[in-house]
């Protein structure tokens, strides 16, 4: 139901790097997946409001004054890498 | 006097220190080394995945209202300064800077966080085996499974190493451990607990809730973790406070007298409940009948049997996106790659178990360019239908009553690789869990299995913010049933 | 000018992204604030950490509201936040909190341009090349401050009604005069606080259908704008002047060069997977809000710039005024307190001789120049009474020191000489002074006016009018 391709281009999008056995193995999963979840087409509801949140709130808003920040220090101490101030991480364009 | 404190339930234990028959200290130096000793032992339970080493120093808790009673804690809650690793390698070391809203009501209140404890990777899985730190065991039969996600917490409260423990249920994880490990679960109306400092896996349906020996145990500790919270944009707390139940009998708890137990057709009509299950099952709606309630048959709810596939199109979809931000930049593993994106790419790859993978997949498949509409929308479009299912079935019944799960606890391997079959674990929770409204499973038998008893678990769900009737009507139900204080280690 | 003449027109449109000027971040508390110490305004909400949940500020959404207001918008009473997903290290959850198709504003116009949409959204962390020179290309790593993401952004989109790149740079000076009037945002450019994205095609004049259009990105100026447009269209219509097509691309201008360089994507084109947000219910926005955001906006440029046209004040002078609020509100005063001179002269004044006179940073109504001295002034030299040059003096000391021109004038001895008795004889002894000047202008060259003109401002002091001088001038050599 889905093909190889398709596989390869989710991980992609999810950017998951999967190994070769694994492909096969996710093609398989997904596909079995799919053929179940699928049955909800067959369910008549184009007519039907999509319910995206069943929370019951209003969505609150905040009243624009400072809240205490994280200290950098604490913030930059879970980093895996640092430099000085920032963050460190692999170039975009490189 | 270890099997007087171990007899103890959680509201016992807060007023025996009020009394000062006990002292926090030794409460909770008596569920520590008992945990601490489990996991050293033969085939562990495996439930902490960090434990507590001393009480904290401070104020003496026994003013508080909890008393400094002992809680154990599903590790995907964030506790400030330890380690929060929701059962991933790729939280490997986490330790958040802050403490989720719900756990620090509870220390608010004078509980005392006794340790984390393992589940499912990221709450995905319903057999507590999709861990990084190992699978979790039933204490009933430890060749078996515990359900999940909530796993760790179930076996901790079923295996008298915790007095109650804090779970999170999106599907059923809360209830289905529940029901597999003879304990008490309760998943609370969607947006009645903060899911702030909750790591997320469906925000939609995530929800906070206790995991405890008994109905009224469940009872307090949701006293204290509901609430609205600022920090929760969906969250509202409940409209009443919860009280302590009290209900002697179902007769009077009802709309109009005796309380209307609704069976739901399709849910119990589709996929095969295990003959062990469906006895006891219905004994316990014989039972409910002596207490005065009135047993519906035959609730119509069209939609609930597309559930669980609308369920698995839209949890995943949210968890694809949640799941996102763990990439190696400010926190977790960093697998250096060549060049930026191969860095994201192994580091996910290394840091995400199979069942997260497959997740994360089958959620970005359903939101993609091409297929959102066939699957997300339409199963957003479904979840409506389900939420008027629940409401038009309460205009007739008080209550929806069926099995938690259509089976008991299964060997630890039996369904790992085959998807499909764990994911029907969740076939009676599900629907709950999509419309938002809350429900709770309590222990109603047993089934012997290969010479083990293994516990059954009957689930009751009423309308949004229904908590106390549910409470009630649970209460009654347990009392009736003689199963509280029956636990995995007897 | 060139482009669009002939056989093609060009067609623009334009993505404004605007940071608000609120004092917290769109989703949580951390400052707002530009140029702070790196990663000093975090917290585990802006910083994408396990657990954390946004919350909407409400004056981020009154703001956009406001926004929408002054551009004719209709203000949704119900709008929804959505998720887009995508991987960068910018983008700390992985995902961008922004909106889809229930944006807060819908609709709208300035001057004559049609706008599409306004909404709110989270803006990204800051990138930095490791090394500091503030660009990303060519380095191997990259440092992440994200002291900016989640500070609060609007985007404007208009429709593509803008056909040239200067009707492009004027429009988009009237949209920041509006934006910085409503005190929603710094909308400076250089900061970053005002960013400008173009899409642009090109079609045979006279057609309406749509060209291919590319994307012009990171325009960080208005001239940037306008050559980058203008680059843009050339490169497109030479395409199509060639039998080739246009393909949908992203542009970029590099102002430097003059050069434009199209990005090809290295990866497929981005699938964002757009779905509501889970984390914040739909925002209803309640009728108070609504007033709320509308009794916020006052007179607007655009509209201050028709009712100044419409009083008489010449059109680029009612421009600038429109522009400048501090400006317009002196002008009004002292037109409330003249006599004997009307908008038009005033305006100019206001313009071409006040402003450029007043310091940096100096409000027109604290400067020492009141509005009824400067208006008394003016009509002085309306009522010829004061030459423009001797005006000029007077209204430096005005600026300088205060007082009232008619002391100034008194003391100094400055009132204009007019064309009389005097004059005459004073433009005869000029011209004897200057006999080669003299000779050119009678043989025709009228430049040679000049040296003549100036002997005689001098020896007035500048109190003739020097269009008078230039009359009596050639008068009296018979020109």
């Amino acid at each position: 139901m889905i093909e190889r391709a398709e596989v390869l281009h989710v991980a992609r999008l999810a950017r998951l790097k999967l190994a070769e056995e694994e492909v096969e193995a996710l093609r398989r999963d997904l596909s079995e997946v799919l053929s179940h979840v699928a049955k909800i087409g067959e369910v008549a509801a184009a007519e039907v409001p999509p319910t995206a949140h069943v929370a019951l709130a209003e969505a609150p808003l905040r009243a624009d004054e400072p809240q205490p920040s994280l200290s950098r220090e604490v913030a930059l101490g879970s980093a895996p890498a640092r430099e000085g101030e920032f963050f460190l991480v692999p170039s975009p364009q490189a | 006097m270890a099997e007087d404190l171990l007899a103890l339930s959680a509201l016992e234990a807060v007023e025996a220190i009020k009394r000062g028959e006990l002292s926090a200290a030794e409460l909770f130096s008596f569920y520590r080394d008992r945990a601490a000793q489990e996991e050293g032992g033969q085939e562990p339970l495996n439930c902490f995945c960090w434990l507590a080493e001393r009480l904290p120093e401070g104020n003496d808790p026994s003013a508080a209202p909890l008393a400094g009673v002992p809680v154990a804690v599903k590790d995907l809650f964030c506790t400030e300064g330890i380690p929060s690793q929701a059962g991933s390698r790729i939280l490997a070391g986490y330790r958040p800077p802050y403490t989720a809203t719900a756990v620090a009501r509870l220390e608010a209140a004078g509980a005392t966080l006794l340790g984390k404890t393992n589940q499912d990777e990221f709450a995905m899985g319903s057999s507590s085996e999709y861990c990084a730190f190992g699978p979790v065991r039933n204490p009933w039969d430890r060749s078996r499974v515990p359900g999940g996600s909530s796993g760790g917490s179930a076996a901790a409260v079923a295996g008298g190493l915790a007095p109650w423990a804090l779970g999170t249920d999106t599907g059923g994880s809360i209830r289905q451990p529940a029901a597999l490990c003879g304990i008490v679960g309760l998943k609370p109306t969607y947006g009645a607990v903060s899911r702030y400092g909750m790591i997320a896996f469906a925000s939609s349906l995530d929800q906070a809730g206790p995991m405890t020996r008994t109905v009224t145990d469940a009872a307090l500790l949701l006293s204290h973790l509901a609430g609205r919270d600022p920090r929760d944009a969906t969250s509202v707390g409940l409209p009443e406070p919860i009280s302590l139940p009290t209900a002697e009998g179902l007769g009077g708890l009802g709309r109009n007298g005796p309380l209307r137990l609704g069976i739901p057709a399709e849910l119990l009509a589709g996929e095969g409940v295990e003959p062990g299950v469906k006895t006891a099952f219905e004994r316990a709606l014989a039972v409910a009948e002596q207490l005065g309630a009135q047993i519906v048959e035959g609730v119509s709810l069209p939609h609930a049997p597309h559930a669980l596939s609308a369920y698995y199109v839209l949890a995943p979809a949210e968890a694809s996106s949640n799941l996102a931000r763990y990439d190696g930049v400010r926190y977790g593993l960093r697998v250096e790659g060549d060049g930026l994106v191969d860095t994201y790419e192994r580091t996910r790859a290394e840091g995400f178990g199979p069942e997260v993978k497959r997740r994360i997949m089958l959620g970005t498949y359903v939101l993609s360019a091409g297929y959102y509409d066939a699957y997300y929308a339409q199963a957003q479009r479904v979840r409506t239908l389900i939420v008027e299912d629940f409401r038009s079935a309460f205009s007739e019944v008080d209550l929806i009553v069926c099995p938690t799960a259509a089976g008991v606890a299964f060997p630890l391997g039996a369904k790992r690789d085959d998807p499909w079959a764990m994911y029907m674990n969740d076939y009676f929770t599900v629907p709950m869990s999509l419309a938002g409204i809350p429900a709770i499973s309590i222990p109603c038998g047993l089934v012997e299995v290969e010479g083990k008893e293994l516990p059954v678990g009957l689930q009751l769900a009423g309308p949004h913010f229904s908590e106390q009737l549910l409470l009630e009507a649970a209460y009654a139900l347990e009392q009736a049933l003689g199963f509280s204080g029956r636990q995995g280690w007897v | 000018m060139g482009i669009g003449e002939g056989r093609f027109e060009p067609v623009i449109g334009l993505e404004i992204h605007v940071q608000l000027a609120t004092k917290t971040k769109l989703f949580c508390g951390c400052r707002n604030a530009f140029g702070d110490p790196p990663n000093t305004n975090i917290c585990p909400v802006c910083l994408g950490l396990p657990g954390a949940l946004p919350v909407a500020n409400r004056e981020a959404v009154r703001f956009a509201l406001m926004i929408g207001a002054a551009l004719g918008s209709d203000l949704a009473e119900r709008s929804v936040f959505h998720r887009k997903n995508y991987f960068y290290p910018d983008l700390p959850k992985g995902y961008q909190i922004s909106q889809y198709d229930l944006p807060l504003c819908r609709g709208g116009e300035l001057e004559g341009v049609r706008i599409q949409r306004v909404h709110l959204e989270e803006d990204a962390a800051k990138l930095i090349h490791y090394g500091g020179s503030g660009r990303i290309h060519g380095s191997e790593l990259s440092m992440v401050d994200f002291n900016r993401g989640g500070t609060p952004l609007v985007e404007i989109v208009t429709h593509p009604d803008l056909r040239s790149p200067e009707q492009a740079g004027q429009w988009l000076r009237l949209l920041r005069a509006t934006l910085k009037e409503l005190g929603v945002s710094d909308v400076n450019m250089e900061e970053g606080s005002l960013r400008v994205d173009a899409n642009v095609s090109v079609r045979p004049v006279g057609s309406d259908r749509l060209g291919t259009k590319t994307e012009l990105k990171n325009l960080n100026s208005f001239r940037y704008l306008e050559r980058g447009l203008a680059a843009e269209i050339a490169r497109q219509i030479k395409l199509l002047e060639e039998g080739e097509e246009v393909s949908q691309e992203t542009v970029h201008f590099d102002p430097e060069s003059g050069r434009l360089t199209v990005m090809r994507s290295k990866e497929e084109a981005h699938d964002y997977r757009y779905f509501p947000e889970p984390d914040l219910p739909p925002v209803q926005i309640d009728q108070g809000l609504i007033e709320e955001a509308r009794a916020a906006v006052g007179e607007l440029p655009a509209e201050r710039i028709r009712r100044y046209e419409a009083l008489g004040v010449a059109p680029h002078h009612a421009r600038t005024l429109g522009f400048r609020p501090e400006l317009a509100a002196y002008f009004e005063e002292a037109l409330a307190e003249a006599e004997g001179v009307g908008p038009a002269r005033l305006g100019s004044w206001v313009v071409e001789e006040l402003a450029p006179r007043l310091g940096e940073g100096v409000e027109p109504l604290q400067g020492a120049a009141k509005p009824a001295a400067f208006a008394a002034l003016v009509a002085m030299v309306e009522g010829k009474r004061l030459s423009t040059a001797a005006a000029r003096t007077v209204l430096e000391e005005l600026v300088a020191k205060g007082g009232h021109p008619e002391q100034i004038v008194a003391r100094e001895g400055l009132e204009a000489l007019g064309d009389g008795e005097r004059l005459r004889q004073l433009v005869a002894e000029a011209i004897a002074a200057n006999p080669q000047a003299a000779e050119k202008v009678k043989a025709g060259e009228l430049k040679a006016i000049g040296p003549i003109v100036g002997h005689v401002m001098r020896t007035t002091k500048g109190r003739a009018d020097g269009a008078a001088v230039q009359e009596l001038i050639k008068e009296q050599l018979g020109v």
